[in-house]
């Protein structure tokens, strides 16, 4: 036996006979590490309370300083000038409802379309690639610049500002979202579903109008309705698109009032009675892109 | 012709028979029209760039690159540049992606790492989603009479005392950088939160209970496990709540107080891109109009850029797990 087999031996006879520590499987609750967990969980905490602060706080403000300042005049009148006292926003719930809709009437068509080859047509082209590439990068895009460009081709080359300029412009921003939300709706469709219909002999077009549109429906949209609700919210590109009037709208041909522009130009006018009319408006914008939103939850919530 | 290999088919007695001639033309026409509605999104981008590029020629040739790094906005002698406004951009949304990045992450965590039953997670997640619904004139709105008003006194009282410092070097007036940078944090806060929350339910759940059962704390198992192995993707959710900071208008035009000086002061009015635009597009002349493309040409290039860098990211983020999968 050798030396280094002696030592080997007697280290696991004293291993044998002295009891090891026993290894303690609880965390003492005033441990440094436990002690820096449950200060982090405090925080996290506080952080989460902190950040829903904003929201409530808004909500408090549109329903006490706009919800008391409602009503059927507020809805219907046209906005009073400096001095006077009353009148409302009629025009302006006009003007943003039907801007929205020529927007919602332009994008939609086209970002089903476009979401139909990028979902079944041809995924994995260079052109979907491309396409799908570019609507993310659109998603970012400053609503401004959509104002900006639609000035740029519409208001300069027809010489007025128009509620279908303004249309125009938040269609450009609706059109990622459409594209998006409708590609990943008929991507999810079941493939078994549309291989069955592919083998009954229907053509894709078929398969398309009568397999996916149909089963992907709920998802295209929920992704339309939040595009909608974003639209409605958004008036950057509407400051030089379709600019303000005091009047109702006559014709799309002409400067039309919404309601984000009109909380804009009077939240900062020195006179109580605008600010006011501010408040309400603001209340009665955040009622409408909340609607939709909700109907967005509601359509998203029936899966199939 | 596709239909030919029908043509010998035994037909009768059945109810079945194969796509018309009709079917075909109108599968050929549906199939272009869907092409062309593509390739029309690639060509509205394409016409984007060109059309505010082209509008902007003038004024580059005018100015050149000196606009960009030239302080003066004058309508009167015609001197125009944008440093200021890139400085106000840049400034509030690093300020806001602070705020913004912090609670977002922080967020990400509190609704992804078991703090909450999941029904009350999914509440809170709905809360914040509908932070992201409302229109930024409301937040503006908001933060003139609600946000301003409560922040003056905390900000006057640290001019007041600690005035050394150049990020209290003023004091606050009105509007200012201090609360359009915290309006601009609220709006990006729920773009962070929800990629966030995204990057951190792709990680498998084996890795979670591994580290659990190593015998970490929770906040062991997040910060060295969860966070590292979803940090790309949190990179992703900076990098775009970063994107939306820098384009956001309204609510910094009626916050910011458009004034075109540089000033490291939280407190001191500032000018941003997107509302010198704005503020100023509505009633520009010919001159000026040229001088705002010129500045929306800056914007338009700053954003892309940022945005590509962040889908860039989450891309190389999705990937990775993919593989792992």
């Amino acid at each position: 036996m050798s030396a280094t087999d002696l030592a080997v031996e007697s280290a696991i006879r004293d291993l044998e006979t002295t009891p090891a520590p026993k290894p303690s499987l609880h965390r003492a609750p005033l441990e440094l590490r436990a002690l820096k967990s449950g200060v982090l969980t405090g925080l996290t905490w506080i952080a989460a309370l902190l950040a829903s602060v904003p929201l409530f706080s808004v909500i408090y403000e549109l329903v006490v300083a706009g919800g008391s300042r409602l009503s059927w005049e507020t809805l219907t009148a046209l906005p009073p000038s400096a001095f006077d006292l009353g009148g409302g926003f009629g025009n302006a719930i006009v003007g943003t409802l039907v801007m929205v809709g020529i927007a919602t009437l332009i994008s939609l068509p086209l970002g089903i379309l476009a979401a139909v080859y990028l979902a079944i047509l041809d995924p994995d082209s260079r052109l979907a690639h491309t396409v799908r590439f570019l609507a993310k990068v659109l998603t970012g895009f400053p609503s401004i610049l959509a104002g900006v460009f639609v000035y740029a081709v519409m208001v300069v080359t027809m010489k007025t500002y128009s509620a279908l300029a303004g249309g125009v412009a938040l269609a450009v921003l609706m059109l990622p979202t459409v594209v998006l939300a409708a590609e990943q709706a008929m991507a999810m469709v079941p493939k078994k579903m549309k291989d069955a219909a592919y083998g009954i002999g229907c053509t894709r077009t078929q398969v398309i109008w009568k397999v996916v549109l149909p089963t992907g429906a709920p998802g295209i949209l929920t992704g339309a309705m939040l595009a909608i609700a974003g639209a409605a919210g958004n008036s950057a590109p509407l400051l030089f698109t379709a600019l303000f009037s005091d009047y109702y709208l006559r014709s799309l041909t002409e400067p039309t009032a919404s309601l984000a522009i009109l909380i804009f130009n009077f939240s900062g006018m020195p006179y109580e009675n605008q600010i006011q009319l501010a408040w309400a408006a603001s209340l009665v914008l955040v009622l409408i892109v909340l609607v939709f939103n909700i109907l967005a939850r509601i359509i998203g919530r029936q899966k199939y | 012709m596709a239909s030919h290999q029908f043509d010998n088919v035994d037909r009768s007695g059945s109810v079945s028979g194969p796509p018309s001639e009709g079917d075909y033309a109108l599968d050929r026409g549906f199939r272009g029209i869907a092409w062309f509605s593509a390739a029309l999104i690639l060509a509205l981008v394409v016409y984007i760039v060109i059309e505010i590029g082209g509008k902007a020629m003038p004024a580059i040739a005018e100015h050149g690159l000196g606009f960009l790094t030239s302080t003066s906005w004058n309508v009167q002698t015609g001197q125009f540049g944008i440093l200021p406004q890139i400085w106000g951009t840049l400034y509030s949304s690093l300020l806001a992606l602070l705020l913004g990045g912090v609670f977002g992450i922080a967020i990400a965590i509190f609704l992804t790492q078991d703090f909450l039953p999941n029904r009350l997670a999914a509440v809170f997640r709905t809360i914040i989603e509908l932070l992201a619904a409302i229109p930024s004139v409301v937040f503006g709105l908001w933060g003139i009479y609600v946000l301003i008003p409560l922040l003056r006194p905390v900000a006057n009282w640290l001019h007041a005392n600690f005035g050394g410092v150049p990020f209290f070097g003023t004091s606050l007036s009105g509007p200012g950088l201090a609360p359009a940078a915290l309006v601009l944090a609220i709006m990006i806060l729920p773009t962070v939160a929800s990629i966030s929350v995204d990057a951190l339910r792709q990680i498998p759940y084996k890795v979670k209970e591994a580290a659990y059962g190593m015998g970490t704390t929770r906040w062991e198992a997040i910060l060295k496990v969860m966070l590292p192995t979803a940090s790309s993707g949190i990179l992703a959710a900076l990098v775009l709540g970063f994107g939306r900071a820098l384009g956001e208008t309204m609510a910094l035009a009626m916050l910011i107080g458009n004034s075109n000086q540089i000033s490291l002061s939280l407190f001191a009015p500032a000018n941003t891109l997107a509302a010198l635009l704005a503020s100023s597009f509505p009633e520009a002349g010919p001159v000026e109009i040229r001088a705002l493309m010129y500045a929306a040409l800056a914007l338009l290039a700053i954003t892309l850029i940022v945005n590509a860098v962040g889908l860039a990211v989450m891309k190389f983020a999705t990937r990775k797990f993919e593989a792992e999968r």
